[in-house]
C-alpha cells in the first residue's frame, strides 16, 4: 500500500476551499454586472469583469495542474481588436458574451464550490477526524467524565470503547489516504469538463493558426515571386529591348556592331528564359503537374546530389494542392539532408494508408535534428498543418534522420 | 529528308516548319495534340519526328508519351523531343529502350539553328542529342559524391560532356578546336580512367557513357 503520495494529495487539494469562494464573488458580480447592461453601466463592468472570471477560471486549471496532475488548456479565443470608446466596450461585452466558453466558466464555478469542494476536503476531513480517533485513548478521560460522547457509531465511556474508536481512527486515516487519489483524479475531470477547450474550439484556434501561417507563407511567396521577376526576367527583357533599339540605329553606319549586340541579345534572352524555368519549377514543378507525386518525387532523387531510394505505392493522385505540400515537404527534406546530415544513402517512401498521404524520408547521415531549432523542419511542420498534416521527427545524434509527414486526403 | 511536327503554339509550329524547310527538310505533317501525333507518326513513318513534351488535350507530358509509344509501335523511330524544361526522369525513359534516335533538347536551342539542325540529323542518323543542361546535371551528381570524374583532367571533362551530349569525334575536334587524333587520345583516356569498354561507334558510347553516369 503507497501512502506517501496520498498524504502529499490530501493536503494539495485545501486551496480549492480559497479558491471557491473567490469564484463565488467573482460569478456573483459578473451576473449583476450582466444584469446592469440595461441600464448601461454594464457595458462597462463585463469586459473587466470577464477578466475576473477568466483569472479564476485560470486559477482552477492551475489546480487542476497542480493537484489533479492534468494539463488544461486555455480555451479562450484570441482576442480581436475592438474599435475605441463606448462602442468598443459593446463589442467586447458581445465578444465576451457570445463566447461559449464564459457559460462553461461561470457553470464551474457554481460546481466547484459544491463538489469541487466536497472532493478537495473529503480527504482532509477523513485524516483530520481519524487522527482524533486514533488519539482518543489519550483524551478520552474529560469526554466520558462528562457523560460521554460518540466517535462514529461508539459511545466514548471509558478506555476500551477508546481503544475501540482508535481502531476505527486508524481505518479511517488510512481511508483517507487511500481516497485522496482518486479525489485528485475526479476533480481533474471535473475541472477538465468544464475547463478545457471543446472539440469544436480546438479545431477553431487550430484552423486559425494554421489559415494565418498558410496565408503569411503565400504572401511571402507572392513577394518572392514578384521580386524574381523583377530583378531577373523584366529586367532582362528592358535590356533586351534597348540593346535591339541600339542595333536599329547602328544598323546601317556599323553592321559589324550590330551583329555583337544581336549575339549578346540571344544570349540575355536565353538567360531570361532560364531564370524563368527555375522560377517556375519553384511555383509548379513541371513533373508534379505532368505525372503526378511519385514521379515527381523520382525526378527530384535523380537532381539530388545524393544517393537516394524511391519507393512509392499510389493508388491514385491527390488534390493537387495537397500533392504540392507534400511534394515541397519532401524537396525541403531532402535539401536539408544533403545541407546537414552527409548521409551515404536516403531512402524515401510514399504510401497511402487508412484515407492518409504518408511520405517518410530516412538518411543514415549525422542525425542531431531538432525541430524545435531547425527553421527548415519548422517550414515543413507548417506547409504540412495548412492541410491538417503533421511532421515526426526521429533523429539522434549519429544515427540518421527519419522524417514521417502525413497528410489526410482522398485520392482519385 | 522527311519530318513530323508536333507543337501547339502556332507560332512556335509555324517559325519551327520555315526554320526545318530552310535546311532541306520535309515536314509532311504539322499536327498540335498528342493523339494525332501518334498517328501521324505510326502512318508517315518519318525520318525524324520533332515533339514538344506539353501538347494537348491534358497539356502534360503528352507528347512524350505518344513518342514513346510510337516508339514502340515503330522501333528506332527517331524523335526529337523539345520542351521548356528538361528532366532527367524523362531523358531516361527516352533512352530506356537503347536503340538510339533520341533527341531531347531545351526549346531555346532552336535559337542557334545551325546547331539545332545538326541535332536534328544526328537524331535521324539513329544518334543521340541531348541538351548540355541534362549532362551536366548528370555529372554535378557524380562530382557531389567525389566519383570517379574528379580524376578527369578539365580537357577530358570537357570531352565527355560533348561526347554524352551524342557528338562525333568530328564535331568535338571542331567545338574544342583540337585534332581529331586528340580527341581520339581524350576519349580513350576517358574510358580508362572510367573503366568502360572502348567503343568508336557514336551512340553506343553515349549509352555506355550515360549509363556510368548513373
Amino acid at each position: 500500500m503507497k501512502l506517501n503520495p496520498g498524504v502529499r494529495a490530501v493536503a494539495g487539494g485545501l486551496p480549492v476551499v480559497g479558491l471557491a469562494l473567490a469564484e463565488v464573488v467573482v460569478f456573483s458580480l459578473f451576473l449583476t454586472g450582466v444584469s446592469l447592461i440595461g441600464i448601461g453601466i454594464g457595458v462597462l463592468l463585463v469586459p473587466v469583469l470577464a477578466a475576473a472570471v477568466r483569472a479564476t477560471a485560470d486559477a482552477s486549471r492551475g489546480m487542476a495542474r497542480k493537484w489533479g496532475g492534468v494539463e488544461i488548456a486555455s480555451p479562450y479565443p484570441p482576442e480581436p481588436a475592438f474599435s475605441p470608446g463606448l462602442k468598443g466596450r459593446w463589442e467586447h461585452t458581445q465578444w465576451i458574451l457570445s463566447d461559449p466558453a464564459t457559460w462553461r466558466d461561470l457553470t464551474w464555478m457554481l460546481i466547484n464550490p459544491l463538489a469541487g469542494v466536497t472532493l478537495a476536503l473529503l480527504p482532509v476531513t477523513l485524516v483530520v477526524g481519524g487522527l482524533g480517533g486514533v488519539l482518543m485513548p489519550l483524551i478520552y478521560e474529560p469526554i466520558s467524565d462528562n457523560g460521554g460522547n460518540w466517535y462514529l457509531w461508539v459511545e466514548i465511556t471509558d478506555l476500551s470503547s477508546a481503544w475501540y474508536a482508535s481502531a476505527l481512527g486508524v481505518l479511517t486515516v488510512v481511508g483517507g489516504l487511500l481516497v485522496a487519489p482518486a479525489a485528485q483524479r475526479w476533480y481533474a475531470g471535473l475541472a477538465g469538463t468544464f475547463l478545457a477547450p471543446t472539440r469544436t474550439a480546438e479545431r477553431m484556434r487550430h484552423l486559425t493558426e494554421t489559415r494565418t501561417d498558410a496565408v503569411n507563407t503565400s504572401a511571402a511567396e507572392l513577394r518572392r515571386i514578384e521580386r524574381d521577376l523583377h530583378d531577373g526576367a523584366q529586367a532582362r527583357l528592358v535590356a533586351l529591348g534597348m540593346n535591339l533599339s541600339v542595333a536599329e540605329r547602328l544598323l546601317a553606319k556599323d553592321p559589324e556592331a550590330v551583329r555583337n549586340i544581336l549575339a549578346d541579345t540571344r544570349k540575355a534572352s536565353a538567360a531570361a528564359l532560364t531564370e524563368l524555368r527555375d522560377l517556375v519549377r519553384g511555383i509548379h514543378p513541371p513533373v508534379l503537374a505532368d505525372r503526378g507525386l511519385a514521379d515527381a518525387v523520382r525526378a527530384l532523387a535523380l537532381d539530388s546530389p545524393l544517393d537516394v531510394t524511391v519507393n512509392a505505392d499510389l493508388p491514385g493522385r491527390a488534390e493537387a494542392p495537397v500533392e504540392s505540400a507534400m511534394y515541397f515537404a519532401v524537396a525541403e527534406s531532402l535539401t536539408n539532408a544533403a545541407k546537414h546530415a552527409s548521409p551515404t544513402h536516403v531512402t524515401i517512401d510514399l504510401w497511402y494508408e487508412d484515407g492518409v498521404l504518408r511520405g517518410q524520408i530516412a538518411d543514415d547521415g549525422n542525425g542531431g535534428a531538432d525541430p524545435s531549432r531547425g527553421t527548415g523542419l519548422r517550414g515543413i511542420e507548417r506547409r504540412l498543418a495548412a492541410f491538417d498534416g503533421v511532421l515526426a521527427v526521429h533523429s539522434k545524434a549519429g544515427a540518421g534522420t527519419t522524417l514521417t509527414m502525413e497528410l489526410p486526403c482522398e485520392l482519385s | 529528308m522527311r519530318a513530323v511536327l508536333a507543337e501547339d503554339l502556332f507560332l512556335l509550329r509555324d517559325g519551327l516548319v520555315r526554320l526545318l524547310e530552310s535546311y532541306d527538310i520535309e515536314v509532311v505533317t504539322a499536327v498540335d495534340n498528342g493523339p494525332a501525333l501518334l498517328r501521324a507518326l505510326v502512318e508517315e513513318k518519318p525520318d525524324v519526328a520533332v515533339v514538344d513534351v506539353r501538347l494537348p488535350p491534358s497539356f502534360t507530358d503528352e507528347g512524350l508519351r505518344a513518342a514513346l509509344e510510337a516508339r514502340r509501335q515503330v522501333p528506332g523511330l527517331p524523335v526529337l523531343v523539345l520542351s521548356q524544361y528538361v528532366e532527367q526522369l524523362y531523358a531516361r525513359e527516352l533512352l530506356a529502350d537503347g536503340s538510339g534516335g533520341i533527341g531531347y533538347l531545351l526549346k531555346d536551342r532552336v535559337f542557334d539553328p545551325d546547331e539545332f539542325i545538326d541535332a536534328v540529323r544526328r537524331v535521324a542518323g539513329g544518334g543521340t542529342a541531348l541538351d548540355p543542361e541534362v549532362v551536366s546535371r548528370l555529372f554535378a551528381k557524380d562530382v557531389h559524391r567525389e566519383g570517379p570524374l574528379s580524376r578527369l583532367t578539365p580537357r577530358e571533362k570537357e570531352v565527355l560532356s560533348l561526347m554524352a551530349e551524342g557528338r562525333s569525334n568530328a564535331a568535338i575536334a571542331e567545338r574544342l578546336v583540337i585534332t581529331e587524333r586528340a580527341v581520339i587520345k581524350h576519349t580513350s583516356n576517358v574510358f580508362a580512367k572510367l573503366d568502360l569498354p572502348p567503343s568508336e561507334a557514336d551512340n553506343r558510347r553515349v549509352l555506355a557513357v550515360l549509363a556510368y553516369l548513373r
